[in-house]
Protein backbone atom coordinates (compact mmCIF):
# COMPACT_ATOMS: atom_id res chain seq x y z
CA UNK A 1 0.00 0.00 0.00
CA UNK A 2 1.77 2.98 -1.57
CA UNK A 3 -0.30 5.27 1.28
CA UNK A 4 1.78 3.18 3.95
CA UNK A 5 5.48 4.44 3.41
CA UNK A 6 6.34 6.98 5.95
CA UNK A 7 9.29 8.62 5.44
CA UNK A 8 11.17 10.10 9.08
CA UNK A 9 13.83 12.73 8.83
CA UNK A 10 16.84 11.51 10.80
CA UNK A 11 17.23 14.51 13.09
CA UNK A 12 18.93 14.28 16.09
CA UNK A 13 16.81 15.55 17.95
CA UNK A 14 14.14 12.59 17.74
CA UNK A 15 13.01 9.25 19.47
CA UNK A 16 12.77 8.48 15.69
CA UNK A 17 13.18 4.68 16.40
CA UNK A 18 10.43 4.50 18.94
CA UNK A 19 8.17 5.84 16.14
CA UNK A 20 9.22 3.90 13.13
CA UNK A 21 8.78 0.84 15.93
CA UNK A 22 4.80 1.71 15.67
CA UNK A 23 4.44 2.72 12.55
CA UNK A 24 5.88 -1.01 11.74
CA UNK A 25 3.49 -2.69 14.05
CA UNK A 26 -0.03 -0.64 12.64
CA UNK A 27 1.26 -2.33 9.14
CA UNK A 28 3.26 0.76 7.82
CA UNK A 29 6.92 1.27 5.93
CA UNK A 30 9.17 3.72 7.06
CA UNK A 31 11.94 5.04 5.40
CA UNK A 32 14.39 6.83 7.62
CA UNK A 33 15.66 10.03 5.75
CA UNK A 34 19.15 10.74 6.30
CA UNK A 35 19.47 13.35 4.08
CA UNK A 36 17.38 16.34 3.18
CA UNK A 37 17.87 14.39 -0.97
CA UNK A 38 16.12 11.01 0.60
CA UNK A 39 12.88 13.12 1.65
CA UNK A 40 12.50 14.19 -2.04
CA UNK A 41 10.49 11.24 -2.75
CA UNK A 42 8.39 11.07 0.23
CA UNK A 43 4.86 10.04 -0.08
CA UNK A 44 3.90 10.81 3.65
CA UNK A 45 6.23 12.18 6.23
CA UNK A 46 6.51 11.91 9.72
CA UNK A 47 8.55 15.02 11.82
CA UNK A 48 8.73 13.68 15.20
CA UNK A 49 10.76 15.45 17.96
CA UNK A 50 11.99 15.81 21.58
CA UNK A 51 14.16 18.72 22.94
CA UNK A 52 14.17 22.82 22.52
CA UNK A 53 12.55 25.05 20.14
CA UNK A 54 15.49 26.80 18.85
CA UNK A 55 18.05 23.40 18.55
CA UNK A 56 15.63 21.82 17.01
CA UNK A 57 15.11 24.53 14.09
CA UNK A 58 18.73 25.38 14.26
CA UNK A 59 19.17 21.72 13.03
CA UNK A 60 16.33 21.51 10.28
CA UNK A 61 18.03 24.44 9.26
CA UNK A 62 21.73 23.92 8.97
CA UNK A 63 20.94 20.50 7.27
CA UNK A 64 19.23 22.08 4.54
CA UNK A 65 15.60 20.33 5.81
CA UNK A 66 13.64 23.43 5.73
CA UNK A 67 13.37 24.49 1.98
CA UNK A 68 12.99 20.59 1.16
CA UNK A 69 10.07 20.13 3.82
CA UNK A 70 8.25 23.79 2.68
CA UNK A 71 8.51 22.31 -1.36
CA UNK A 72 6.70 19.05 -0.50
CA UNK A 73 3.83 19.86 2.10
CA UNK A 74 3.30 23.16 0.82
CA UNK A 75 3.49 22.46 -3.02
CA UNK A 76 2.79 19.29 -3.20
CA UNK A 77 0.34 18.46 -0.55
CA UNK A 78 2.32 15.94 1.25
CA UNK A 79 0.64 15.02 4.52
CA UNK A 80 2.98 15.24 7.28
CA UNK A 81 2.42 14.45 10.98
CA UNK A 82 4.20 16.32 13.36
CA UNK A 83 5.00 14.99 16.88
CA UNK A 84 5.29 16.79 19.95
CA UNK A 85 8.27 19.56 19.51
CA UNK A 86 7.51 18.55 15.69
CA UNK A 87 4.31 19.81 15.53
CA UNK A 88 5.29 23.04 17.78
CA UNK A 89 7.96 23.80 14.89
CA UNK A 90 4.66 24.13 12.39
CA UNK A 91 3.48 27.37 14.38
CA UNK A 92 4.90 30.99 14.14
CA UNK A 93 7.36 30.47 16.96
CA UNK A 94 7.71 29.74 20.89
CA UNK A 95 8.56 31.55 24.10
CA UNK A 96 11.13 28.94 24.59
CA UNK A 97 13.29 30.33 21.94
CA UNK A 98 14.15 32.75 19.62
CA UNK A 99 14.02 31.45 15.81
CA UNK A 100 10.94 31.51 13.78
CA UNK A 101 9.16 28.19 13.65
CA UNK A 102 8.06 27.06 9.98
CA UNK A 103 5.09 29.34 10.12
CA UNK A 104 2.81 26.60 8.56
CA UNK A 105 -0.13 26.99 10.78
CA UNK A 106 -0.45 30.28 12.89
CA UNK A 107 -0.31 30.54 16.50
CA UNK A 108 2.80 30.17 18.59
CA UNK A 109 3.99 28.22 21.57
CA UNK A 110 3.43 29.25 25.62
CA UNK A 111 4.90 28.61 28.48
CA UNK A 112 2.28 26.91 31.24
CA UNK A 113 1.99 29.00 33.68
CA UNK A 114 1.09 27.30 37.34
CA UNK A 115 -1.23 30.06 39.40
CA UNK A 116 -1.97 30.40 42.80
CA UNK A 117 -6.06 29.41 42.40
CA UNK A 118 -5.04 26.38 39.87
CA UNK A 119 -1.54 25.13 41.06
CA UNK A 120 -0.69 22.96 37.62
CA UNK A 121 2.68 20.62 37.71
CA UNK A 122 4.89 21.42 35.15
CA UNK A 123 5.68 19.70 32.54
CA UNK A 124 2.21 18.33 31.62
CA UNK A 125 3.35 14.92 31.59
CA UNK A 126 1.20 11.83 31.73
CA UNK A 127 -1.96 10.39 30.35
CA UNK A 128 -4.27 13.05 29.91
CA UNK A 129 -7.95 12.51 27.79
CA UNK A 130 -8.51 15.06 24.72
CA UNK A 131 -11.79 16.93 24.09
CA UNK A 132 -12.33 16.59 20.22
CA UNK A 133 -13.47 19.28 17.86
CA UNK A 134 -12.97 17.90 14.88
CA UNK A 135 -14.65 14.27 14.30
CA UNK A 136 -12.66 13.57 10.63
CA UNK A 137 -9.20 14.19 11.28
CA UNK A 138 -6.72 11.57 12.61
CA UNK A 139 -7.87 11.17 16.24
CA UNK A 140 -9.46 7.75 16.40
CA UNK A 141 -13.06 7.26 17.47
CA UNK A 142 -12.90 4.06 20.00
CA UNK A 143 -15.30 3.26 23.12
CA UNK A 144 -12.84 3.79 25.70
CA UNK A 145 -12.04 7.67 26.85
CA UNK A 146 -9.10 8.69 24.35
CA UNK A 147 -6.11 9.06 26.79
CA UNK A 148 -2.83 9.81 25.16
CA UNK A 149 0.63 10.55 26.89
CA UNK A 150 1.61 14.12 26.76
CA UNK A 151 5.42 15.41 27.99
CA UNK A 152 5.88 19.07 27.46
CA UNK A 153 6.24 22.38 29.12
CA UNK A 154 5.34 24.78 26.14
CA UNK A 155 1.87 24.20 24.40
CA UNK A 156 0.44 26.19 21.09
CA UNK A 157 -1.80 28.62 21.01
CA UNK A 158 -3.83 28.59 17.77
CA UNK A 159 -4.00 30.98 15.51
CA UNK A 160 -6.75 30.22 13.58
CA UNK A 161 -8.87 28.01 15.84
CA UNK A 162 -10.50 26.39 13.07
CA UNK A 163 -7.22 24.39 13.06
CA UNK A 164 -7.57 23.50 16.19
CA UNK A 165 -8.39 19.30 16.34
CA UNK A 166 -8.58 18.58 19.89
CA UNK A 167 -7.85 19.78 23.58
CA UNK A 168 -7.04 18.62 26.81
CA UNK A 169 -6.95 20.11 29.94
CA UNK A 170 -3.78 21.15 32.23
CA UNK A 171 -4.47 24.28 34.12
CA UNK A 172 -6.13 25.60 30.94
CA UNK A 173 -7.22 24.13 27.55
CA UNK A 174 -4.62 23.53 25.78
CA UNK A 175 -3.78 22.66 21.80
CA UNK A 176 -3.27 18.78 21.64
CA UNK A 177 -3.92 18.12 18.08
CA UNK A 178 -4.14 20.46 15.27
CA UNK A 179 -4.85 20.21 11.23
CA UNK A 180 -4.59 22.45 7.95
CA UNK A 181 -5.46 20.96 5.15
CA UNK A 182 -2.26 17.92 4.58
CA UNK A 183 -0.67 19.63 7.83
CA UNK A 184 -1.43 17.55 10.59
CA UNK A 185 -0.02 18.18 14.58
CA UNK A 186 -0.33 16.33 18.06
CA UNK A 187 1.27 17.76 21.20
CA UNK A 188 0.88 14.06 22.61
CA UNK A 189 3.17 10.53 21.88
CA UNK A 190 0.97 8.54 19.66
CA UNK A 191 3.94 6.39 19.90
CA UNK A 192 4.40 6.07 23.35
CA UNK A 193 0.15 6.10 24.20
CA UNK A 194 -0.70 2.27 23.61
CA UNK A 195 -3.53 1.10 21.68
CA UNK A 196 -4.69 5.00 21.64
CA UNK A 197 -1.62 6.03 19.48
CA UNK A 198 -1.68 2.76 17.59
CA UNK A 199 -5.51 3.67 16.13
CA UNK A 200 -3.78 6.87 15.17
CA UNK A 201 -0.94 6.37 13.57
CA UNK A 202 -2.92 3.59 11.55
CA UNK A 203 -5.51 6.37 10.95
CA UNK A 204 -2.89 8.78 9.42
CA UNK A 205 -1.56 6.40 7.52
CA UNK A 206 -4.37 5.97 5.57
CA UNK A 207 -4.75 9.15 4.69
CA UNK A 208 -4.62 9.98 0.90
CA UNK A 209 -1.78 11.03 -0.07
CA UNK B 1 -5.25 37.45 15.29
CA UNK B 2 -4.70 35.65 18.37
CA UNK B 3 -8.12 33.76 19.51
CA UNK B 4 -7.92 31.56 23.17
CA UNK B 5 -8.57 27.96 22.20
CA UNK B 6 -11.73 28.23 24.59
CA UNK B 7 -13.28 30.26 22.19
CA UNK B 8 -14.99 27.55 19.98
CA UNK B 9 -17.23 24.85 21.38
CA UNK B 10 -15.60 21.48 21.45
CA UNK B 11 -18.47 19.11 19.81
CA UNK B 12 -18.95 16.29 21.89
CA UNK B 13 -18.11 17.65 25.64
CA UNK B 14 -16.80 15.44 28.36
CA UNK B 15 -16.17 16.33 31.82
CA UNK B 16 -12.74 18.58 32.00
CA UNK B 17 -10.64 15.32 32.95
CA UNK B 18 -7.76 16.07 35.06
CA UNK B 19 -4.52 14.48 34.31
CA UNK B 20 -5.01 10.98 35.41
CA UNK B 21 -2.75 9.64 38.03
CA UNK B 22 -0.08 7.35 36.96
CA UNK B 23 0.47 3.67 38.23
CA UNK B 24 4.24 2.44 37.93
CA UNK B 25 5.84 -1.25 37.91
CA UNK B 26 9.34 -1.20 38.81
CA UNK B 27 11.78 -4.13 37.53
CA UNK B 28 14.57 -4.51 39.31
CA UNK B 29 17.13 -5.87 36.54
CA UNK B 30 20.34 -7.53 37.40
CA UNK B 31 22.91 -9.39 34.85
CA UNK B 32 19.23 -8.97 32.31
CA UNK B 33 16.89 -10.11 34.88
CA UNK B 34 14.14 -8.97 36.83
CA UNK B 35 14.49 -9.17 40.35
CA UNK B 36 12.99 -7.47 43.64
CA UNK B 37 14.98 -7.42 47.33
CA UNK B 38 12.83 -7.22 50.47
CA UNK B 39 14.39 -4.05 51.80
CA UNK B 40 16.78 -4.84 48.94
CA UNK B 41 18.11 -7.83 50.44
CA UNK B 42 17.76 -11.53 49.64
CA UNK B 43 16.74 -10.89 45.71
CA UNK B 44 14.23 -13.36 44.54
CA UNK B 45 14.08 -14.02 40.62
CA UNK B 46 10.58 -12.51 38.73
CA UNK B 47 11.32 -12.99 35.30
CA UNK B 48 12.49 -11.53 32.02
CA UNK B 49 12.09 -8.00 31.78
CA UNK B 50 11.13 -6.99 28.79
CA UNK B 51 8.42 -10.11 28.51
CA UNK B 52 7.21 -8.69 32.12
CA UNK B 53 7.28 -4.89 30.79
CA UNK B 54 5.22 -6.30 27.98
CA UNK B 55 2.50 -7.98 30.26
CA UNK B 56 2.01 -4.91 31.83
CA UNK B 57 1.65 -2.39 28.95
CA UNK B 58 -0.95 -5.15 28.36
CA UNK B 59 -2.53 -4.79 31.49
CA UNK B 60 -2.85 -1.04 31.68
CA UNK B 61 0.82 -0.35 33.64
CA UNK B 62 0.72 4.09 32.81
CA UNK B 63 4.73 4.04 32.71
CA UNK B 64 7.56 1.48 33.99
CA UNK B 65 10.60 2.36 35.51
CA UNK B 66 13.90 -0.40 35.24
CA UNK B 67 16.63 -0.29 37.83
CA UNK B 68 19.55 -2.06 36.34
CA UNK B 69 21.19 -2.94 39.46
CA UNK B 70 24.12 -5.09 37.64
CA UNK B 71 27.59 -4.75 39.36
CA UNK B 72 30.07 -5.74 36.93
CA UNK B 73 31.35 -3.87 33.79
CA UNK B 74 29.45 -5.35 31.74
CA UNK B 75 26.42 -3.09 32.87
CA UNK B 76 26.36 -0.17 30.24
CA UNK B 77 26.62 -2.51 27.17
CA UNK B 78 23.65 -4.85 29.48
CA UNK B 79 21.36 -1.85 30.15
CA UNK B 80 21.41 -0.51 26.33
CA UNK B 81 20.40 -4.22 25.00
CA UNK B 82 17.87 -4.07 27.67
CA UNK B 83 16.37 -0.70 26.45
CA UNK B 84 16.55 -1.70 23.11
CA UNK B 85 14.81 -4.36 23.32
CA UNK B 86 11.98 -2.75 25.52
CA UNK B 87 11.63 -0.08 23.08
CA UNK B 88 10.78 -2.11 20.38
CA UNK B 89 8.42 -4.12 22.04
CA UNK B 90 6.82 -1.55 24.24
CA UNK B 91 4.58 1.51 23.43
CA UNK B 92 4.11 3.01 26.65
CA UNK B 93 6.87 5.26 27.99
CA UNK B 94 9.39 3.86 30.37
CA UNK B 95 12.72 5.27 32.79
CA UNK B 96 16.24 3.21 33.15
CA UNK B 97 18.16 4.17 36.13
CA UNK B 98 21.04 2.64 37.92
CA UNK B 99 24.57 3.82 37.83
CA UNK B 100 24.18 6.20 35.37
CA UNK B 101 26.76 8.77 35.80
CA UNK B 102 28.14 10.65 32.66
CA UNK B 103 26.40 12.48 29.90
CA UNK B 104 27.39 9.76 27.56
CA UNK B 105 25.64 7.04 29.45
CA UNK B 106 22.47 8.93 29.52
CA UNK B 107 23.20 10.02 25.57
CA UNK B 108 23.46 6.04 24.62
CA UNK B 109 20.49 5.30 26.54
CA UNK B 110 17.69 7.99 24.81
CA UNK B 111 19.08 7.00 21.71
CA UNK B 112 18.75 3.35 22.44
CA UNK B 113 14.55 4.26 23.32
CA UNK B 114 14.58 5.48 26.91
CA UNK B 115 12.18 7.99 27.75
CA UNK B 116 13.47 9.43 30.52
CA UNK B 117 16.92 8.21 32.86
CA UNK B 118 16.75 8.26 36.66
CA UNK B 119 19.59 9.53 38.43
CA UNK B 120 20.21 8.80 42.16
CA UNK B 121 23.58 8.50 43.97
CA UNK B 122 25.44 10.51 40.97
CA UNK B 123 23.20 13.17 41.37
CA UNK B 124 24.08 13.84 45.33
CA UNK B 125 27.80 13.55 44.40
CA UNK B 126 27.63 15.79 42.14
CA UNK B 127 24.52 18.17 41.61
CA UNK B 128 25.87 19.91 38.66
CA UNK B 129 24.96 16.76 37.25
CA UNK B 130 21.07 17.59 37.11
CA UNK B 131 22.09 20.85 35.00
CA UNK B 132 24.12 19.31 32.69
CA UNK B 133 22.03 16.80 31.95
CA UNK B 134 18.56 19.29 31.80
CA UNK B 135 20.86 21.08 29.31
CA UNK B 136 21.76 18.52 27.31
CA UNK B 137 18.36 16.95 26.55
CA UNK B 138 15.73 18.76 28.38
CA UNK B 139 14.46 18.25 31.85
CA UNK B 140 11.69 15.89 30.72
CA UNK B 141 14.06 13.35 30.40
CA UNK B 142 15.83 13.78 33.75
CA UNK B 143 14.21 11.37 36.73
CA UNK B 144 16.09 12.45 40.15
CA UNK B 145 15.39 9.40 42.36
CA UNK B 146 15.53 10.04 46.06
CA UNK B 147 15.82 7.29 48.36
CA UNK B 148 15.05 8.99 52.10
CA UNK B 149 15.26 7.69 55.41
CA UNK B 150 14.13 9.30 58.96
CA UNK B 151 17.16 9.21 61.35
CA UNK B 152 16.72 11.35 64.16
CA UNK B 153 13.53 12.46 63.46
CA UNK B 154 15.07 13.87 60.21
CA UNK B 155 14.07 12.59 56.51
CA UNK B 156 17.93 12.18 55.11
CA UNK B 157 18.89 11.13 51.62
CA UNK B 158 19.86 8.10 51.45
CA UNK B 159 22.79 6.48 48.96
CA UNK B 160 23.49 2.68 47.77
CA UNK B 161 19.72 0.91 48.49
CA UNK B 162 19.66 3.01 52.45
CA UNK B 163 22.75 1.99 53.24
CA UNK B 164 24.78 4.91 52.84
CA UNK B 165 23.31 8.20 55.11
CA UNK B 166 24.19 11.45 53.73
CA UNK B 167 24.00 14.98 55.15
CA UNK B 168 21.32 15.82 52.56
CA UNK B 169 18.17 16.96 54.54
CA UNK B 170 15.59 15.55 51.60
CA UNK B 171 12.81 17.93 51.84
CA UNK B 172 16.37 20.40 50.86
CA UNK B 173 17.10 18.21 48.37
CA UNK B 174 14.18 17.71 46.43
CA UNK B 175 14.01 21.29 46.48
CA UNK B 176 17.65 21.92 44.79
CA UNK B 177 16.95 18.87 42.23
CA UNK B 178 14.13 20.89 41.21
CA UNK B 179 15.63 23.90 40.88
CA UNK B 180 18.83 22.72 38.83
CA UNK B 181 16.41 20.95 36.34
CA UNK B 182 15.01 17.87 37.47
CA UNK B 183 11.62 16.93 35.39
CA UNK B 184 10.45 14.84 38.13
CA UNK B 185 10.94 13.64 41.47
CA UNK B 186 10.93 9.45 42.54
CA UNK B 187 10.84 8.92 46.10
CA UNK B 188 11.42 6.03 47.95
CA UNK B 189 11.04 6.14 51.60
CA UNK B 190 13.16 3.25 52.86
CA UNK B 191 11.45 3.41 56.02
CA UNK B 192 8.41 2.06 54.06
CA UNK B 193 10.58 -0.06 51.66
CA UNK B 194 9.66 -3.72 51.52
CA UNK B 195 7.29 -3.47 54.46
CA UNK B 196 4.22 -3.46 52.57
CA UNK B 197 2.79 -1.35 55.42
CA UNK B 198 1.47 1.86 53.07
CA UNK B 199 3.02 4.66 51.85
CA UNK B 200 4.64 7.38 53.57
CA UNK B 201 1.61 9.90 53.19
CA UNK B 202 2.50 12.82 55.73
CA UNK B 203 6.52 13.16 54.25
CA UNK B 204 4.60 12.62 50.82
CA UNK B 205 2.46 14.92 50.99
CA UNK B 206 4.82 17.93 52.36
CA UNK B 207 7.12 17.04 49.71
CA UNK B 208 4.22 17.48 46.56
CA UNK B 209 2.51 20.95 48.54
CA UNK B 210 6.43 22.43 47.68
CA UNK B 211 7.43 21.64 44.36
CA UNK B 212 6.03 22.03 40.70
CA UNK B 213 7.61 19.37 38.88
CA UNK B 214 5.70 15.62 39.77
CA UNK B 215 6.14 13.62 42.14
CA UNK B 216 6.36 9.34 41.89
CA UNK B 217 5.71 8.21 45.12
CA UNK B 218 7.97 4.85 45.93
CA UNK B 219 8.46 2.32 48.70
CA UNK B 220 5.40 0.51 50.84
CA UNK B 221 2.62 -0.94 48.27
CA UNK B 222 1.17 -3.57 50.00
CA UNK B 223 -2.49 -3.66 48.94
CA UNK B 224 -5.06 -1.55 46.87
CA UNK B 225 -6.60 0.57 49.72
CA UNK B 226 -2.48 1.87 49.98
CA UNK B 227 -2.78 3.30 46.93
CA UNK B 228 -6.34 4.91 47.24
CA UNK B 229 -4.72 6.22 50.66
CA UNK B 230 -1.29 8.12 48.70
CA UNK B 231 -3.80 9.55 46.04
CA UNK B 232 -6.32 11.07 48.62
CA UNK B 233 -4.00 11.97 51.14
CA UNK B 234 -0.99 13.21 49.15
CA UNK B 235 -2.31 14.60 45.60
CA UNK B 236 1.08 13.05 44.26
CA UNK B 237 1.46 12.36 40.67
CA UNK B 238 1.93 9.16 40.44
CA UNK B 239 2.85 5.89 42.36
CA UNK B 240 4.97 3.44 41.99
CA UNK B 241 5.28 -0.26 42.90
CA UNK B 242 7.21 -3.87 42.58
CA UNK B 243 6.83 -7.10 44.06
CA UNK B 244 2.92 -6.52 44.42
CA UNK B 245 2.83 -6.27 40.76
CA UNK B 246 5.28 -8.44 39.62
CA UNK B 247 3.92 -11.40 42.05
CA UNK B 248 0.32 -10.86 40.88
CA UNK B 249 -0.78 -9.97 44.41
CA UNK B 250 -2.20 -6.53 42.93
CA UNK B 251 -3.78 -7.03 39.96
CA UNK B 252 -3.34 -3.39 37.66
CA UNK B 253 -7.08 -3.63 35.91
CA UNK B 254 -8.89 -4.20 39.34
CA UNK B 255 -6.38 -2.02 41.27
CA UNK B 256 -7.47 0.96 38.42
CA UNK B 257 -11.16 -0.09 38.94
CA UNK B 258 -11.05 0.78 42.34
CA UNK B 259 -8.66 3.93 42.18
CA UNK B 260 -11.65 4.96 39.70
CA UNK B 261 -14.19 3.84 42.05
CA UNK B 262 -13.09 6.39 44.32
CA UNK B 263 -13.04 8.79 42.33
CA UNK B 264 -9.45 8.99 41.58
CA UNK B 265 -8.62 9.98 37.82
CA UNK B 266 -6.73 6.91 35.77
CA UNK B 267 -6.14 5.54 32.28
CA UNK B 268 -8.66 2.50 32.01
Amino acid sequence: MENAVVHIPNLSLGNTQSVANMIKRVGGEVIIAMTPEDLSSAKKIILPGVGAFDEGMNELRDQGWIDVLNKLVLEKKVPILGICLGMQFFFEGSEEGELPGLSWISGRLKRFVSTHEDPIKIPHMGWNALNVYRRESIIPEMEEELRYYFVHSYHAICGDVDDLVATAHHGSDITAAVQRNNIYGVQFHPEKSHTFGMALLKNFLSVKC
Amino acid sequence: MNISNLSKEPLPVKAKAPLAKRIIPCLDVKDGRTVKGVNFVDLRDAGDPVELAWQYSQQGADELVFLDITATHERRKTMVELVKAVARQINIPFTIGGGINEISDADILLNAGADKISINSAAVRNPDFIDELAAAFGKQFVVVAVDTKLVEGTNLVHLNGGRIATEFETEKWIKEAEERGAGEILLTSMDHDGTKAGFDNSLLKKINDTISIPLIASGGAGNVQHFIDVFEKTNVDAALAASVFHYGEILIPSLKEELRKHNIEVRL
